[in-house]
């Protein structure tokens, strides 16, 4: 990290500042100008005493696909719930489950943990490892028969990203969707090494 | 005695009725599926979705709004917190080999024991590992039987889960 000014450090802290912030107000559950300052001291001693590292990159937000992938998500949850529900209480239990590695095409650690985050609450599917340097996620995916469902579920993995990366990637990862997912990069530092 | 005296309150219990329902479904799953990763799934999506419906009821239900703040605070951080906890035990089961391979119809990812001990009829149980450990070693150290006897699903009889 180069010498930052305080004020630009101010400038990527505000996020977390504002969300520590906003949390203490709702804990307290009304609105006053002393539990506004109050919120206040108490983020900026969490910030200063227990320091989290930037998150590079930071986010943008498009409304209209921000919009569609949290439609998107509430649907999915409620289904997948459903499914999960009716697979736990049918007589016949679950089929087999398979484990498999789907090549992503983002290359941000904030878009990466919202993908991971989303792959694990909708239908069938759980982030079991992420290989950060290659891009890759390991999926684990509930009760799977046959090929077709795996191949349907590598798909639909290959589309939450899509809706994520829509959503809040910058020009450049969307424009990355659409090229060939890179080869395993061999030339990296960190040796053959997997994500600890 | 009659508590339901609007239409909201009928939504709001109905709220509450579902979310619960989700969540015993999710202790279910506990017992019924076969291995840790199976049951992380149980675990994680009937539960957060239960949570948030009885949150819905509660929110409907109590009035205040320093209440529905807190409901609210509740919801976000279920939907946070629980797919990260999943992550976490199903990637160190998974990477301590905590896996049983009749069970998975692939394994891309390559870690969990294949291969010879499973034809041999050990069924490639091999319990607690580092993921390191060489793959093609004897049968799998005692410690596969312990865990077996701990595993609650062990001990259902033959309706218990099948694939």
């Amino acid at each position: 990290m180069t010498v930052d000014s305080p004020l630009r450090r101010l400038r990527l802290r505000a996020p977390l500042l504002i969300w520590l912030v906003l949390i203490w107000n709702l804990l307290w559950g009304t609105w006053s100008w002393a539990n506004l300052i109050t919120g206040v001291l108490v983020a900026l001693t969490v910030t200063v005493v227990l320091p989290l590292p930037v998150v590079a990159g930071g986010a943008r937000i498009h409304p209209l696909p921000a919009l569609y992938l949290i439609g998107h998500f509430l649907v999915n949850l409620t289904v997948s719930s459903a499914q999960v529900a009716w697979q736990t209480l049918r007589p016949s239990g679950i089929r087999q489950s398979a484990v498999i590695r789907v090549q992503l095409r983002t290359d941000s650690d904030l878009l990466l943990s919202i993908i991971s985050q989303n792959l694990t609450l909708v239908p069938g599917s759980m982030v079991l490892d992420l290989d950060r340097r290659r891009m890759a996620l390991g999926v684990h995916v509930l009760d799977v028969g046959d090929e077709a469902d795996v191949e349907r579920q590598r798909a639909e993995v290959l589309a939450t990203e899509r809706r994520v990366v829509r959503a809040f990637g910058s020009a450049e990862d969307i424009a990355r969707l659409d090229q060939e997912p890179p080869q395993e990069r061999a030339t990296a530092p960190a040796a053959a090494e997997p994500t600890r | 005695m009659n508590d339901f005296d609007s239409v909201a309150d009928w939504i709001a219990a109905a709220f509450l009725l579902v979310g619960a329902f989700l969540c015993l479904t999710a202790g279910v799953g506990l017992l019924r599926f076969p291995d840790v990763l199976s049951r992380m799934h149980a675990g994680t999506k009937p539960q957060v979705m239960g949570v948030l419906l009885i949150m819905i009821g509660g929110a409907i239900r109590l009035t205040g709004w320093s209440v529905t703040w807190m409901l609210l605070l509740v919801a976000v951080f279920q939907l946070i917190t629980a797919p990260v906890n999943a992550h976490m035990v199903s990637r160190i089961a998974y990477r301590r080999r905590h896996v049983a391979p009749e069970h998975l119809f692939v394994d891309e990812l390559g870690v969990a024991p294949r291969g010879a001990e499973v034809q041999a009829g050990e069924r490639g149980r091999r319990g607690d590992e580092p993921a390191d450990a060489p793959v093609d070693q004897g049968p799998g150290p005692t410690v596969a039987e312990d865990d077996e006897a701990e595993d609650p699903a062990a001990d259902e009889p033959a309706g218990g889960p099948r694939r």
